[in-house]
């Protein structure tokens, strides 16, 4: 027996950042908001004993529950999907502040070149560059930089980004909330270098504070102490910003928020043709079944989350790749790194650090540099970072070193103080073989099917990659390594190894139904009260990470979401 | 540090609460207590130490030696297993391998854990060989993985050299475990559910696990993965040390203190 809820104003599917922003924002304006989290509530006081690599880092104690949910991964269209049974290439987030708990706090702009990608490529170099005739499907965003502006600001205060002016970047309203972080001798060593290139470092933009710092919230939050246990694990002094220290407080504070935990959404509801009616969930720890009815249902799950609740609600026409019809799981992205590690004779302090401590540079990054002699678009931002090296999972040796015995061991610990890596972040192209689809085999706890995977790199990202990988074994060379290993060559993609929880794409947000999920308030075409936000609007991934941009997003749909709720409809531009 | 060491550590852990709470910096303890499971015995622990052998089952106060196991039933397959980590991770010029951090006792008690059971990973078939960029496939939890393949490095070592593994001479053991590594050893079961390769990537990050993982796992005895590599655990915070050129040297605290 189902059991149907009192009516909410809003209700978001998630409580991280995206929820939390949603909320925080349509609370203040009187609504009343409910947040489902499928996971459980926590904050600063369970992450006093923080300090476990094992339980953090490797056993994945902040992750997704993939006995619960998970998806099946393969190369090509003509392989067959299998379950992704453990985490590894990418490390989805679970319980109240989602992924925003555990992430490192790199926070940047997309740039003017992402949002209008396909109009920029083609005016500067012609319609040929696109390379559509090989499987390339870039497009623009149906929003531009400018248009976007105030929300980055707005997130950038809200979140108090520690930063100062990036030499190659866009025009901003204003300067970071916090100065920069401080300098290691690491990265002093890389500023120089790339100085002496002609390149234009600057500090990375990072969440983790560069002094004590009270949003314009009202919420405060801790400087960072460099502890040097910040991806992967949550911040014990709430010197990160998180959506349990930043906007979820925002929102508890007015008294028109809630979250109910344990409450995993299994279906949204439809109400005639063009409308919803509310989501229905399920109580994870009794097994009830609920419906919840709302005004305005907002996705703020993670990307694949969003997708598959589209998907197995039937809202919206999947993307087939043999005919390219459909919009919904199309242009799924994801991120390449391509580096270089420098063996060096003196030792660092690789202990210590901060998740996003470091400085980056844009000289190779979007459309920055000239194209014209190269096969790929895009590029990456450049970085050395001071994370905070860690002894299980960090053991660099050089290439062609034997993986175990005494001369790794012996090797992997000289150099685990004496080796400093510099990577490109690089983007990636939309091609119209890597989507997302469900699967006809695998079904989730609950029953539903799980989201498949279809996913490799392509031509221009293995070109891009190795582009970059070479730029920065350059800079390591300038930086006075004694040796360099440079890491630049795609294999195809494997989901075993970490590289990245940037997944983007599937819920492609732009000016044409025919190409898109949503619209530029991040409103779906098919439903008027229902928004879908987060990585999955990018139309491409970008040479940065995405959480900065997500944010921006999800100001932009929040904004969208008071409007509708005043005046329903469909929001024009 | 003489007169230090007339406070028995009991004491000490009194006084200071534990030590996790307030006390900034961590070096300040490092120094002079060294971690031990066995309580109270980290002297004798220390006296024991060059011959391999802890007396642990006398000390007082109902704690427990550090050579109790969980998940392992017998003494043949732990020394195997004992064996081969030692061989991944050896002594050597910059100190203790596997063996004397107790790296084989970390794996115990994982393997009698959720980690053993696979208990936080997707486990519904049907069950079928992937590619290798699909990870993981077979239906075996990694308790059972692990002892098809020790029970194969048992094999292996009778087949060829006609000794027990832990007993053969360290280049023959390397010879195995490369095999191994390599794939080369048929484990007696389809592909899909295991081969040699794989177990051999387990039992390595399994080693590294055991001899860098906090001491509460059981393994990094004395903290000594960690001293070598120069890397202090946990460390409430280095901000008065972060913008130093200078490399620091600091004593390790382990995730709960001493």
């Amino acid at each position: 027996m189902v059991k149907e809820l009192e009516k909410v104003d809003v209700v978001t599917v998630g409580a991280g950042w995206t929820g939390g922003i949603i909320a925080a924002e349509a609370a203040k304006e009187g609504l009343k908001v409910l947040s489902l989290e499928r996971g459980k509530r926590r904050g600063t006081k369970n992450y006093q004993h923080v300090h476990d690599e094992l339980k953090y880092a490797l056993r994945y104690e902040l992750m997704q529950d993939v006995t619960k949910e998970t998806v099946t991964f393969r190369n090509r269209p003509n392989e067959k999907a299998l379950p992704m049974r453990q985490m590894g290439s990418f490390l989805l987030g679970e319980h109240v502040g989602g992924a925003g708990t555990h992430w490192n706090g790199w926070t940047y702009r997309f740039m003017p070149y992402d949002f209008e990608i396909k109009s920029m490529t083609e005016e500067r170099y012609g319609k040929a560059k696109l390379m559509e005739d090989k499987g390339y499907r870039f497009q623009d965003w149906g929003i531009t930089y400018d248009e976007l502006e105030p929300y980055f600001d707005k997130f950038e205060k809200t979140a108090g980004i520690s930063g100062e002016d990036n030499p190659l970047g866009p025009e901003r309203s204003d300067k970071y909330p916090n100065p920069p972080m401080v300098k290691t001798k690491s990265l002093k060593m890389f500023e120089k270098a790339a100085k002496e290139l002609k390149y234009n470092p600057y500090m990375l933009p990072s969440a983790n504070m560069s002094q004590e710092y009270t949003n314009p919230d009202g919420e405060k939050m801790g400087a960072c102490q460099y502890c040097a246990f910040c991806e992967r694990f949550a911040c014990e002094y709430g010197a990160k910003a998180t959506p349990e220290v930043t906007v979820i407080p925002t929102a508890e504070k007015t008294g028109n928020y809630e979250i109910r935990t344990d409450a995993n959404v299994v279906e949204i509801i439809k109400d005639g043709n063009d409308k919803v009616k509310g989501v229905k969930f399920v109580d994870t720890v009794t097994k009830e079944e609920f419906i919840q009815p709302a005004d305005v249902v907002v996705l703020t799950s993670y990307m694949l989350n969003n997708y598959k609740l589209l998907r197995v609600s039937d809202i919206g026409e999947q993307y087939d790749p043999k005919t390219e019809k459909g919009t919904l799981g199309r242009n799924y992205c994801y991120q390449t790194s391509g580096g270089a590690t420098g063996f060096f004779d003196e030792q660092f302090n690789t202990f210590m650090g901060a998740g996003a401590l470091g400085m980056t540079l844009d000289d190779f990054n979007g459309d920055n540099f000239d194209h014209t002699d190269l096969d790929f678009l895009h590029g990456g931002s450049m970085a050395t970072t001071q994370t905070g090296a860690r002894p299980i999972l960090s053991n660099p040796v050089k290439a062609g070193t034997k993986s175990w015995g005494e001369d790794f061991k012996e090797e992997s610990i000289k150099n685990f103080t004496r080796t400093i890596s510099v990577a490109g972040q690089c983007a990636t192209s939309p091609h119209k073989d890597n989507y997302l689809d469900i699967d006809d085999e695998y079904k989730d706890a609950y029953g539903l099917p799980l989201v498949k995977l279809t996913y490799n790199f392509t031509d221009q990202d293995r070109k891009r990659t190795k582009y970059l990988a070479e730029k920065s074994g350059e800079v390591l060379e300038k930086m006075g390594a004694k040796h360099v290993d440079v890491f630049g060559d795609l294999k195809d993609y494997d989901i075993v190894p970490y590289q990245s929880t940037h997944n983007t794409g599937g819920t492609v947000m732009g000016d044409d139904p025919k190409t898109s999920v949503v619209n530029s308030w991040l409103q779906h075409w098919d439903a008027d009260n229902l928004f879908v936000v987060g990585a999955g609007n990018f139309a491409h991934n970008s040479g940065y990470n995405p959480t900065g941009t997500v944010g921006a997003l999800a100001y932009r749909c929040a904004e969208g979401v008071i409007k509708y709720h005043k005046k329903p409809g469909r929001l024009e531009k | 540090m003489s007169d230090e060491k007339q406070f028995s550590r009991r004491d000490f852990l009194k006084t200071t609460g534990a030590a996790t709470g307030g006390i900034i910096g961590g070096s300040l303890l490092g120094g002079f207590i060294g971690f031990n499971l066995n309580d109270g015995q980290s002297e004798q622990a220390e006296q024991n130490k060059t011959d391999g052998h802890s007396e642990g089952d006398k000390s007082t106060g109902g704690s427990l030696s550090d050579k109790t196991r969980v998940f392992f039933m017998t003494d043949e397959d732990f020394n195997v297993v004992e064996a081969a980590m030692e061989r991944i991770f050896p002594e050597s010029k910059v100190g203790p391998g596997a063996k004397e951090l107790g790296a084989a006792y970390y794996l115990d008690g994982q393997l009698a854990g959720q980690w053993g059971s696979n208990a936080k990973e997707y486990m519904v078939g049907p069950f079928y060989e992937g590619l290798p960029t699909q990870g993981y496939q077979s239906n075996l939890t990694r308790a059972e993985y692990f002892m098809i393949g020790i029970n194969k490095l048992k094999s292996e070592a009778k087949d060829k050299f006609d000794k027990a593994f832990d007993e053969l001479d360290e280049k023959d053991m390397d010879a195995i475990l490369q095999d191994f590594q390599d794939g080369k050893v048929d484990m007696g079961v389809p592909k899909k559910t295991a081969t040699s390769s794989y177990f051999f990537t387990m039992l390595r990050a399994a080693t590294l696990e055991g001899v860098y993982s906090d001491p509460v796992y059981r393994g990094n005895r004395n903290m000594g993965g960690w001293k070598m590599k120069q890397f202090p655990g946990h460390q409430h915070s280095y901000l008065e040390l972060i913008e130093s050129d200078e490399f620091q040297e600091i004593d390790p605290m382990p995730n709960f203190g001493m």
